[in-house]
C-alpha cells in the first residue's frame, strides 16, 4: 500500500508564501487534488487571509503518465495512441501535432483531401472541446444547465467522430501520411445536420449566459492579466487572445492548408474571465465557418500518402504484390526509420498552442518526443491571476483557464 | 420482492430484510464526484443528458467522501496520486463499493511504465472492472448495473467470514 | 535575410566564441550556445530583435555520447513570425547552467521539469524543485539509463507465476 503523506513542511514552501504564514497569521488551505472545480487533479495550496488570496501555489504532476519516455519505446506509428490521451478533449488536434511533426522529419507528403479532413475534424474537436469547456465553466458557477445542454451537443459530434473511427474519444484517426481510412459516406450528411442545429444552439449558450448579470458579476474584472504579462509568462491560446494578442498558429505558421480557409482570429481587450469566455464563444463561431468551408470544398482523391516506405500498403494489395507484403511486414514489425535530426511543430490546439519537438537518431523509435503543452504554461500565470481575490473567484479564474490535466502533466 | 403476498387491499408487502437492506443501498447509491483523466470525461458524459445515471438514483455525485457510496476510479493512477485515492478510499463510510473505470485502472491499459500504478486494485479492493478506453458510458452503465446485481445477491446479515 | 538570419548574425557579433555553430534542419535554424552565453543571447534576442515568446524548453539525453545533455529552446517572435531554436550541450557531470527565468518568467516551471526528469540544474532559479514526480522520488526518469519500469504482461504461460507476485490490496 501506498505510504508516502503528502502534508509539505513549512520549509519547503517558506520561499513561495508570505512571512504572515509562517507566523501563523493568515491560513493554508489545501485545495486538494480532489476538488469539485479544480478540473482533474491540480492541488492549490491557498494562503488564505480570511476569504482573500495572499497567494497560490500549484501543485502538479498528479496525472503524470510517463508518455514522453513510452514513446522512446515503441516505434513511431505506435505511439501515436497515446498522444490522444494527454489533453485528451483535443484528441485529433494531438494527432494532428505529432503526424505533423513526423512528416517534417521524414518529409512525407499528405494528400490535399487529408488535409482538408483533418482541418475538418481538428474543427470539430474544438468546438467539443469548448463545448464541454462552456459547460464544466459553467458547472463551476453553478449555472448548472448549461453543462446539460452542451453535453447534448458533444455526443452529436462523439458520433461523428465514431462514424470514422470507431471511437468516440480516442480517435488515433491521423497517421502519418494522411488518415487511417476514408471518411464514410455517411460523413457528409451528418456534419451538414449538425452544421444546421449548432449556429442556433450558440445562440442559446449566449442568451443563457452572456448578458446575466449574475455571470456579469462573477467574471468581469476576475482574474485580469495585461498582455505583457501575459506573454512574458507564456499564456498562449484563448486567454492570451482575451487581452488583445491575435496570436494563433493557424495564422502565423499555416500547417495542413489552413491558408485557403477564410476566418477570423476573435480577441478582447479586457483580459479578465469575462473576455475569455466571450473569446471562447466567438470561437465556437468561427470553427464552424471553417467546417462549413472545408466540407463545401472537400476535394476526392486517395486519402493517405502512397510512400510505401511509410505508409502501409492497403489489404488488397497484400495478395498479388511481392513489394507490398514486405513493405508491411517492414513497418508492421520494425516501423519506419526517422534521420537524424530535430524538428519542432506547433499548432494551435483549444488551450493555446500546442508544439511537438521530435527527434530522430536514425532508427525506428522517437529519439525524444517532447510536447510543449498550453495548459502547463497557463496554469503557471494562476498565482499571478488569483492574487487578491476570493477563493470562490479562484474556482472561477481557473475553469477560465481551461487547463486539462492530462496535458499538464503529460 | 422475496416471498411477497399482497394482503388484500391492505397495500403491504412482505420480503426479507436481506432484500430490502440490498434494494435500499442500489436505488440510491452516490458516487464520489472524482475523475481523474479521460474516464472522467466518459463517466461526465454518462451523467448527463444523453445516457442519464440519474435514473440509477446516482442524482448526484458527492464531493466529499464522507457522503458517498460508490468510489468510481476513473482514469489512469500515477504513484503520486496513489495515497490520495487511498485516503479518500479510507474516509467513506462503510458500505463502499469501488468501480475500476477504464483500461488504465483495471490493468495499467496503454501505459507501462515508472509512473502509473497498473491496476488500481494494488491500491483498494475493486468490485466491478469497466473495460474500454475510454468505456463508453452504456459500458459504465453497465458496469453500474452489474454492481446492483451483485449487491443484490449480497447476504448483508450474515456474520462476515 | 529573413529575420532569423539577422538574428543569428547578430548573436554571432554579440557573443563571440559563445556560439558553437548553427544547424539548418527541415528549414528550421538552430543555434548551438555555450552554457554561459545562454543568459545574454536571451537577452538580446528578446530586447533587441523581438524574439518575445519562450515557446518551448527541454532537454534531450545523449547518454552514453558525450556531451551528454542537450537542452533546447524555441523563441518565437510574434512580430517577425518566425522560430528561432537554441541549443546548450552540457556534460554529463557537470550539468548545470544559467536559468533564464530573469528574462523570460515562461522559463520557471518548464527549468524545473527538465530538473525534475534530467537532473540539470539550473542557477538563478527562484524555486528548483520536482514538479511532476512525487517530491521524495529519486532519480531522474526521462534519462536514458534509468529504466522504463514497465511491468510484465501477464500471459496464459505465465499467469499462475506472475499473479504469485502481483500485489493486490486486501482491504
Amino acid at each position: 500500500m501506498p505510504e508516502a503523506p503528502l502534508e509539505v513542511t513549512v520549509d519547503e514552501l517558506r520561499h513561495l508564501v508570505s512571512e504572515r504564514a509562517l507566523q501563523g497569521d493568515t491560513l493554508v488551505l489545501n485545495m486538494g487534488p480532489q476538488h469539485p472545480s479544480t478540473h482533474g487533479v491540480l492541488r492549490l495550496l491557498l494562503e488564505l487571509d480570511g476569504e482573500r488570496i495572499v497567494t497560490c501555489v500549484p501543485d502538479i504532476g498528479f496525472l503524470h503518465t510517463g508518455i514522453e519516455k513510452n514513446m522512446e519505446a515503441k516505434s513511431y506509428e505506435k505511439v501515436l495512441v497515446m498522444t490522444d490521451r494527454m489533453d485528451y478533449l483535443n484528441n485529433l488536434g494531438n494527432n494532428l501535432c505529432y503526424c505533423l511533426a513526423i512528416e517534417k522529419l521524414v518529409e512525407l507528403d499528405v494528400p490535399p483531401r487529408a488535409q482538408v479532413a483533418r482541418v475538418l475534424l481538428t474543427e470539430l474537436t474544438r468546438l467539443s472541446s469548448h463545448l464541454l469547456w462552456l459547460g464544466t465553466h459553467a458547472l463551476d458557477l453553478a449555472a448548472i444547465t448549461v453543462f446539460w445542454y452542451t453535453f447534448r451537443e458533444r455526443e452529436i459530434v462523439m458520433d461523428i467522430f465514431e462514424m470514422c473511427s470507431g471511437q468516440r474519444m480516442m480517435t488515433s484517426y491521423f497517421r502519418p501520411g494522411g488518415l487511417w481510412r476514408d471518411l464514410p459516406r455517411e460523413f457528409e450528411p451528418a456534419v451538414r445536420q449538425f452544421l444546421k442545429i449548432i449556429p442556433d444552439r450558440i445562440d442559446q449558450y449566449e442568451d443563457l449566459l452572456t448578458n446575466n448579470p449574475m455571470y456579469i458579476e462573477r467574471t468581469r474584472n476576475v482574474g485580469v492579466i495585461s498582455s505583457e504579462q501575459a506573454l512574458q509568462i507564456g499564456m498562449t491560446g484563448p486567454p492570451l487572445r482575451a487581452t488583445g494578442v491575435p496570436l494563433d498558429m493557424r495564422r502565423e505558421q499555416p500547417y495542413s492548408g489552413y491558408e485557403q480557409f477564410d476566418f477570423e482570429i476573435p480577441t478582447a481587450t479586457a483580459g479578465d474571465t469575462y473576455a475569455r469566455y466571450a473569446v471562447r464563444m466567438q470561437e465556437m463561431r468561427q470553427s464552424v465557418r471553417i467546417v462549413q468551408q472545408a466540407l463545401d470544398s472537400m476535394p476526392g482523391g486517395p486519402f493517405r500518402s502512397n510512400n510505401r516506405k511509410f505508409v502501409p500498403p492497403p489489404r488488397a494489395e497484400l495478395g498479388h504484390s511481392m513489394e507490398a507484403v514486405i513493405h508491411h511486414f517492414k513497418l508492421w514489425t520494425e516501423g519506419f526509420p526517422a534521420p537524424k535530426g530535430s524538428v519542432y511543430v506547433p499548432v494551435e490546439s483549444p488551450r493555446g498552442i500546442l508544439g511537438c519537438f521530435l527527434e530522430g537518431d536514425g532508427g525506428p523509435k522517437p529519439y525524444r518526443v517532447h510536447f510543449r503543452t498550453p495548459s502547463f504554461a497557463n496554469v503557471q500565470a494562476l498565482p499571478m491571476l488569483a492574487k487578491g481575490h476570493l477563493v470562490a473567484d479562484v474556482v472561477a479564474i481557473l475553469s477560465s483557464l481551461d487547463p486539462i490535466l492530462g496535458d499538464i502533466d503529460r | 420482492m422475496g416471498i411477497e403476498q399482497k394482503l388484500g387491499n391492505m397495500g403491504v408487502v412482505t420480503t426479507t430484510l436481506e432484500k430490502a437492506i440490498n434494494w435500499s443501498r442500489t436505488r440510491a447509491m452516490w458516487p464520489l464526484l472524482s475523475g481523474l483523466a479521460c474516464c472522467a470525461i466518459e463517466m461526465m458524459a454518462a451523467q448527463a443528458a444523453d445516457y442519464d445515471m440519474s435514473r440509477f438514483g446516482m442524482e448526484l455525485m458527492r464531493a466529499s467522501p464522507r457522503q458517498a457510496d460508490l468510489l468510481i476510479v476513473a482514469g489512469r493512477v500515477t504513484r503520486k496520486m496513489a495515497p490520495v485515492l487511498r485516503r479518500l478510499y479510507d474516509q467513506m463510510a462503510e458500505p463502499k463499493w469501488v468501480i475500476a473505470m477504464g483500461d488504465c485502472c483495471s490493468c495499467g491499459g496503454v501505459f507501462n511504465n515508472y509512473a502509473i500504478v497498473p491496476g488500481v486494485d494494488e491500491v483498494m479492493p475493486v468490485d466491478v472492472y469497466v473495460a474500454g478506453c475510454p468505456p463508453r458510458p452504456e459500458g459504465l452503465i453497465h458496469g453500474i448495473l452489474t454492481l446492483h446485481e451483485r449487491i443484490m445477491a449480497d447476504k448483508p446479515t450474515r456474520a462476515a467470514a | 535575410m529573413s529575420h532569423v538570419d539577422t538574428a543569428v548574425a547578430s548573436l554571432k557579433s554579440a557573443l563571440g566564441p559563445g556560439l558553437s555553430s548553427v544547424e539548418a534542419f527541415r528549414g528550421q535554424t538552430t543555434a548551438v550556445l555555450e552554457a554561459s552565453s545562454i543568459l545574454p543571447a536571451c537577452r538580446t534576442l528578446r530586447d533587441q530583435l523581438e524574439f518575445d515568446l519562450l515557446a518551448a524548453l527541454t532537454a534531450v539525453d545523449y547518454w552514453p555520447q558525450e556531451p551528454r545533455f542537450g537542452v533546447v529552446y524555441q523563441l518565437y517572435s510574434l512580430a517577425h513570425r518566425q522560430l528561432l531554436g537554441l541549443k546548450v550541450l552540457l556534460e554529463g557531470q557537470q550539468a548545470e547552467l544559467p536559468s533564464i527565468t530573469a528574462v523570460y518568467p515562461n522559463a520557471n516551471w518548464h527549468e524545473r521539469e527538465v530538473f525534475d526528469m534530467f537532473g540539470v540544474k539550473f542557477t538563478g532559479h527562484p524555486d528548483l524543485r520536482r514538479i511532476l514526480m512525487p517530491f521524495e522520488w529519486e532519480g531522474h526518469p526521462l534519462r536514458k539509463d534509468y529504466p522504463l519500469g514497465y511491468e510484465e504482461v501477464q500471459f496464459s504461460f505465465n499467469f499462475d507465476e506472475i499473479e504469485r507476485r502481483k500485489k493486490y490490496a486486501k482491504e
